[in-house]
Formats: C-alpha cells, structure tokens, sequence
C-alpha cells in the first residue's frame, strides 16, 4: 500500500519482529515509517471502543501509532528509530497492568 | 442584551456542582430558575474534581458534619438512578467500598483512632475496617510492599465527575430551566421584595437568590447581608493513559475510572488564587502512587492539572439564609459531589420554604465570628 520514495541511495536492511513476524526495514527510519512499508495499516485499537487506528502525524503529536516495544506498551511508533532484532506488538486496545521487576 | 429583563422563581449564582445541583432540585420542586454562570476562565473547581463519594474521616469533631455527609452518600445510588433516567447520562457511580491506604504505621494509626472517635460521636451506624497489609492485599491485590493498611468503608465510592455536571445541566435543562453564560455578576440590589441581579449587561429578577459560586462567594455574600470566608485550597491532579480495570476500589488519592484511566491527586497547597501545576508536587504525587501501585511505575501521564479546593476556616459547609434580605442564601462547600443529592433534595426544601434539615442548623458563618454587611 505504501512505497517508499527511491533516493538512488543504498541503505542497509535491517530485521525485526512483527507479531512473531521477521519484518525487514531501512536502517535510520523510525518504526511507524518501517511498519507502513511492511503493510502493517492497522497499529492499534482504541481503549474504549475497539476502533482500528493508523498513524496520522508522524511527527509525535496524535498518538494514534501507539505499539508494544520490546514489551513496553503505548509506545509512540514515530518517535522510535528501528533497531535490528527489536521486538514489536500491535497494541490491542487499554494498557495491561503489569508488575514492574 | 443591554437592558434585557428576565424574571425567575429563582436565581442561582454560580453553575458548578453545588450550584447546579441546587438549580437542578429548585426546578425539579416547581421553580422558575435561571442559573448565572460565569466565563471558562473563572476558578471552577467542579471541573477540576476528583470524583470521590466520600464519609470516612469526615466531621471529626462536627458529628453534624458526618452524619449529613453520611446520608448524602447514601442518596446517591437513587440520585445517579434519577440523573440517568432523566438524562441518560451515566455519572458511573460505584459505592463498593473505599479505602484511605496509609505508607505509615502512625499515620494509620492516627486515621483508625479518628474513626473510632468519629463512631462514638456520630451516635449511628458507621462501619469501617482496619486493615493491614494482606486484609487490603485481599480487596486490591496490586498493592506494593509499602502499604502498611487502610482504613476500608464500606459507604464511600466515587463517580464521574464531569458527567455529574453534565447529567446536572442536561436534567436542569430538561425541567425548563435556563442559564445564563459567560456572565459576571456586577451588582445585587433588593427591592420591593425582589432581587435584581445585572450581569452581562442584562437585569435578572427574582424573590430568591442562592449564591453558590464558590470562591466567588466571598466577594457576593456581603451584597446581601450574609457572609462566606472561603479560601482557596489547590490540589493537582495526574491522569494516565487508559488502562485495563485493576483497581474497582476507590482510594483516597489514586482510582481508576469507569473509562479506565488512573486519576491520581495528592496534595493540599495553600498557594492563593493559583491553580496551576508544579513540577514539584507533579512528582511527588507519582511517586507516591508508585508506591501504593508499583504497577503504575511504567504508565504515560496524559494530562495534569490543577484545580482549587473552596474551604471554610473549619472545612464545614456555609449554609445561611440571610435575615437583613430575606430571600437571599449562601451555599458553599469543599464536598460538592458526595452531598449533590443533600443539596438537591433537602437543602432545596429548606431554600423553598422549609425547615433547614437538623444537621445543618449549624453551619451559618456566625460561627467564624463575624458576618460583614452592607
């Protein structure tokens, strides 16, 4: 669904998980970017009313690319430069309590 | 508007909890009423509100207090049930019980000592518990280690704050009452048995005035001969994101609400007309809550704010009619939602007409010693 614009430049892959999924991204783009590129449209759902939600901004501001970042939650997806092997999970609508160690 | 002349049953100052829930039952009983509100950059502590349904620890030492606020708790089931049918708005009332959890042993044992003080004077049914940590381990199991009790009361609860007001305004508007906006009040004058009220560059006219506009009260009550020495008392607040339901018990400072955000407010700052936030008390409020929530340590903060307290000298309601302008009442309190059906329901009978309710013969402002007048 999302193309990223071609630069002439080679840039270096890097491999994440996505739900368990290798997902593979360009090194330097932030999560929401490599996530849109891997087809995922759908980040979350909404606390209240299950509403799907994409990102909207891109820059910080609407909180709708909120994902599960190497198990923290509510994480804003726009705000986070892809790392290799880093763990994500779509959020699935309110924040789980957990016990911090 | 200038120069525009409306004529109620009753006029009521202020549109926050307090004032709408007396504009609320003035119209429910068959008055006329006009609510004048002011602007969204006065002091409104209604908005501002925690949310507690509230009897423990309160009216030690003023059993009238207590017992008024008892019975204020528990109208409040059939005063949610009417608001709802009435409007359809759920003000998300739950009365399962809230706890006052304590970091320290003293502290804990001070609060057990004034409830059991509290028991003896009120001369009614008054249940509580002292717990320790695993009895209140039982009821919230997410506590941290640093919880030493609580005290647990069975009658206390909490609500939504914000649809109270709206479920208030929707049911006052809803019997035909009306309001005024965004106006300040800018001089009373009584005659012919009539109250005239300019505000907004309107005139306003009625046989009863209620003044309930919080803070604002200190500067309307001499207008009529009554007074009310209220000072500002700020509290902030923080909110998390929305969370899965953990915690059903309300406590005293930390409750997650019927949406599932976490509302966490502790702190009592006698800072005057300020109602702004602070880094300082910002996070000595979060650290507190991690304490008695350890889970609430990784949890993002959406939104903090601010809001002032409207307190006595002695933290009582001022309810007073006034004798050099009959007609003419002051209503004020800190605890505008745990006592929204007393003022709706027997406060209203008393401004109409009848008998002041038994527990609230004492709280005129005489008792601070002095009543300016005009």
């Amino acid at each position: 669904m999302f193309k990223a614009i071609d630069t002439g430049k080679q840039r270096k892959v890097i491999t994440l998980r996505v739900e368990g999924h290798d997902v593979c991204a360009y090194e330097g783009d932030t999560l929401a970017i490599a996530l849109l590129n891997a087809d995922v449209v759908v980040f979350r759902r909404t606390p209240v009313s299950g509403q799907s939600r994409a990102p909207l901004c891109l820059m910080g501001i609407c909180f709708d690319c909120l994902v599960e970042v190497d198990g923290r939650q509510n994480v804003q997806a726009c705000m986070l430069e892809v790392q290799p092997g880093m763990q994500v999970c779509l959020q699935k609508g309110a924040r789980r309590p957990e016990e911090v160690a | 508007m200038t120069n525009a002349i409306t004529e109620s049953d009753t006029l009521v100052v202020g549109g926050g909890v307090v004032g709408m829930s007396l504009a609320y039952g003035l119209a429910r009983a068959g008055d006329r009423v006009r609510v004048l509100d002011e602007g969204d950059n006065s002091f409104r502590a209604a908005r501002g509100n925690f949310g507690l349904v509230w009897v423990q620890g309160k009216g030690l030492g003023a059993p009238a207090y207590a017992r008024w606020s008892l019975t204020g708790a528990s109208r409040w089931p059939a005063f949610a049930a009417e608001l709802m049918e009435r409007t359809g708005v759920d003000v998300e009332l739950s009365q399962i019980g809230g706890l006052t959890m304590c970091l320290e042993n003293s502290e804990l044992a001070d609060r057990a000592n004034g409830m059991r003080q509290l028991r003896n004077e009120i001369g009614r049914h008054y249940p509580f518990e002292l717990l320790d940590h695993e009895g209140v381990r039982k009821l919230v199991p997410q506590i941290g280690p640093d919880v030493v009790g609580a005290i647990f009361s069975p009658l206390d609860g909490h609500l939504n704050p914000l649809r109270l007001l709206r479920a208030l305004v929707q049911g006052f508007e809803s019997l035909g009452g009306l309001t005024s906006s965004n106006v300040h009040v800018e001089s009373i004058a009584h005659r012919n048995g009539k109250f005239q009220v300019t505000a907004g560059g309107a005139r306003h006219e009625a046989g009863r005035l209620v003044l309930a506009a919080g803070l604002g009260n200190r500067e309307l009550a001499p207008l009529v001969g009554l007074s009310a020495p209220v000072k500002p008392n700020r509290g902030q607040i923080v909110v998390t994101e929305r969370m899965q339901p953990f915690l059903k018990h309300p406590t005293a400072h930390v409750r997650q609400t019927g949406e599932g955000v976490v509302q966490i407010g502790d702190s009592k700052e006698d800072v005057g007309m300020d109602d702004g936030t602070t880094i300082e008390q910002l996070s000595r409020i979060a650290e507190r809550a991690t304490r008695f929530f350890p889970l609430l340590a990784g949890v993002n903060i959406v939104r903090t704010w601010g809001a002032l307290r409207v307190m006595s000298p002695d933290g009582l309601p001022i309810y007073q009619a006034s004798t050099q302008h009959p007609g003419a009442f002051v209503v004020t309190c800190h605890s505008g939602v745990t006592l929204a059906a007393q003022h709706a329901g027997p406060l209203v009978d008393w401004i109409r007409g009848g008998a002041m309710p038994d527990d609230t013969t004492g709280f005129n402002a005489e008792r601070f010693g002095h009543v300016q007048s005009h």
